[in-house]
């Protein structure tokens, strides 16, 4: 069972955003889908935390975005592969007055 | 690791299964909080539940504060209540609610008396149930005489990776095993509500929860706010998750492969010849929502955090597991159970659910969980609207 642990997870393959494991510096990284358990790698533009988000491709505004093979939310404003995803760039499609 | 040992609880009066022996000095009202609190310390033992509400309420909102008041009394973690109320009439409405039970229950009003009379005669009546109650002995229980209940708070993008997921295994296992369950957070089911709908076990189950799910969103949606910072907290914002969307798909992962057998209202408790999972009607804020679980009759709640909710419940055993390694290295005081190493690949699935059953049976037969421990006590009532 032990593998090296991976630097970032996908819930599905598929999804078009990952979720950093630890606090990622940007560069090259190793990851790996929880449900099918791909293994893949990825290219991170921006530091970022434990627990957050960066996109596995290009989005423009108004493209959904993908976790757990469900769409989860919009991008407000273009996302380039490789980008820090959060408020700033992403938001509810249910619930519009919910905003940065 | 996760094979059952034996289970130990207190068959009640009505033939729940509790797994703490409390006696509790419960008060009506606010105003009745002073008094509770002095009999809780003249009968060491006993513990006062405080809260906020309790007058000039009316309508639904009142009918909630009752069942949120029986529903604590008649919780088969409590072995005996004591009842302090402003006036007589709804102190004996509460009284009477937790005694057609069968268990001990004594109702005291102060006006006409004051605080020093009734906490006197409070005071005997409670020496004399926790004497009787510290004489109920451990009987053999099963998960299908029990009822667990699960939310989640200050979750982050680990607790739909990994506690939430752990908290499903111990939910099917508990399901399977002919046990009950209750899940909640309507709010937060947004996005992905069509995926409870979907378990839900019948028509009429799936039209009640469709029915339920909608109403509360119609309120929250009228306001037109801006809910960020709300829901999502900060709290889940600060751990990565962005949107409500998010935030419910990692909520929904705690809920197990198993059907959704029925549809319960804030507090009510499930009927006992039907096992499996319920859907509460609830707030998605943790002391709330787990006040009204434990007044359906949940005696073990199951709570995966992310950035490290410290909530506990006066009555039930609030265990805490976590998946965000900082989180369980920086708040060990909080956290039962660390599973940040399914995340590391350092075991699977099974083997975090078998953990989590440990530690569930260790805490059915008597272990202290880290929110009693530390003195957690939220008891917090859901109010529906202003008061008269």
């Amino acid at each position: 069972m032990a593998i090296t642990p991976p630097q970032f997870l996908l819930h599905h393959d598929g999804d078009n955003v990952a979720v950093a494991m630890t606090d990622l510096q940007p560069g090259t990284l190793q990851g790996r889908s929880v449900k099918e358990g791909t293994e893949s790698t990825a290219v991170l533009n921006h530091a970022i935390p434990l627990g957050h988000k960066f996109a596995l491709a290009d989005l423009a505004e108004g493209d959904s975005i993908i976790k757990y093979g469900i769409k989860v939310g919009l991008a407000s404003a273009a996302i380039k592969k490789g980008d820090y995803i959060h408020t700033h760039n992403m938001r509810s499609y249910r619930w519009e007055a919910s905003r940065a | 690791m996760g094979s059952k040992p034996r289970l130990m609880g207190y068959r009640r009066e009505n033939g729940t299964m509790g797994i703490r022996n409390h006696v509790i000095i419960l008060p009506l009202d606010d105003l009745s909080n002073a008094a509770a609190e002095a009999v809780a310390k003249v009968i060491p033992g006993t513990l006062a539940l405080p809260h906020a509400f309790g007058r000039l309420q009316f309508g639904e909102d009142l009918q909630l504060t009752f069942d949120t008041l029986i529903g604590t009394g008649v919780n088969a973690n409590v072995a005996a209540v004591v009842v302090i109320g402003i006036e007589p009439k709804w102190t004996q409405r509460v009284a009477d609610g937790i005694a057609k039970t069968g268990k001990p229950v004594a109702a005291f009003s102060i006006e006409g008396k004051g605080d020093l009379q009734v906490i006197q005669e409070a005071s005997r009546v409670a020496a004399m149930f926790l004497q009787d109650a510290s004489g109920l002995v451990r009987t053999e229980a099963e998960m299908g005489d029990m009822i667990m209940s699960i939310k989640c708070g200050e979750s982050d993008t680990t607790s739909g990776l990994g506690s939430c997921p752990t908290t499903s295994q111990a939910v099917d296992r508990w399901v399977e095993a002919g046990g009950t369950v209750f899940f909640g957070e309507t709010s937060e089911l947004t996005g992905g509500e069509h995926l409870i709908a979907e378990r839900c076990i019948d028509a009429a189950t799936r039209d009640l929860f469709q029915l339920t799910y909608d109403n509360y969103i119609k309120v929250i949606e009228a306001t037109g706010a801006n809910l960020l910072g709300s829901q999502p907290t900060q709290g889940n914002i600060a751990g990565g998750l962005t949107t409500i969307e998010e935030k419910a798909l990692g909520n929904i992962a705690k809920t197990g492969s198993v059907p959704v057998v029925g549809v319960l209202k804030p507090a009510e408790m499930p009927s006992a010849s039907k096992p499996g999972l319920y859907f509460m009607d609830s707030s998605s804020a943790a002391a709330e929502c787990v006040t009204l679980m434990a007044a359906g009759g949940a005696v073990i709640h199951l709570f995966p955090t992310g950035q490290g909710n410290v909530i506990g419940n006066p009555i039930v055993p609030v265990l805490k597991l976590t998946a965000n390694i900082k989180t369980a290295k920086s708040m060990t005081e909080h956290i039962d159970l660390d599973v940040s190493g399914l995340l590391r690949y350092e075991y699977d699935l099974t083997k975090a659910g078998d953990m989590m059953m440990d530690v569930i049976y260790d805490t059915v037969n008597g272990r202290l969980c880290k929110a009693e421990v530390m003195g957690h006590r939220e008891f917090t009532f859901t109010k529906l609207y202003i008061s008269a």
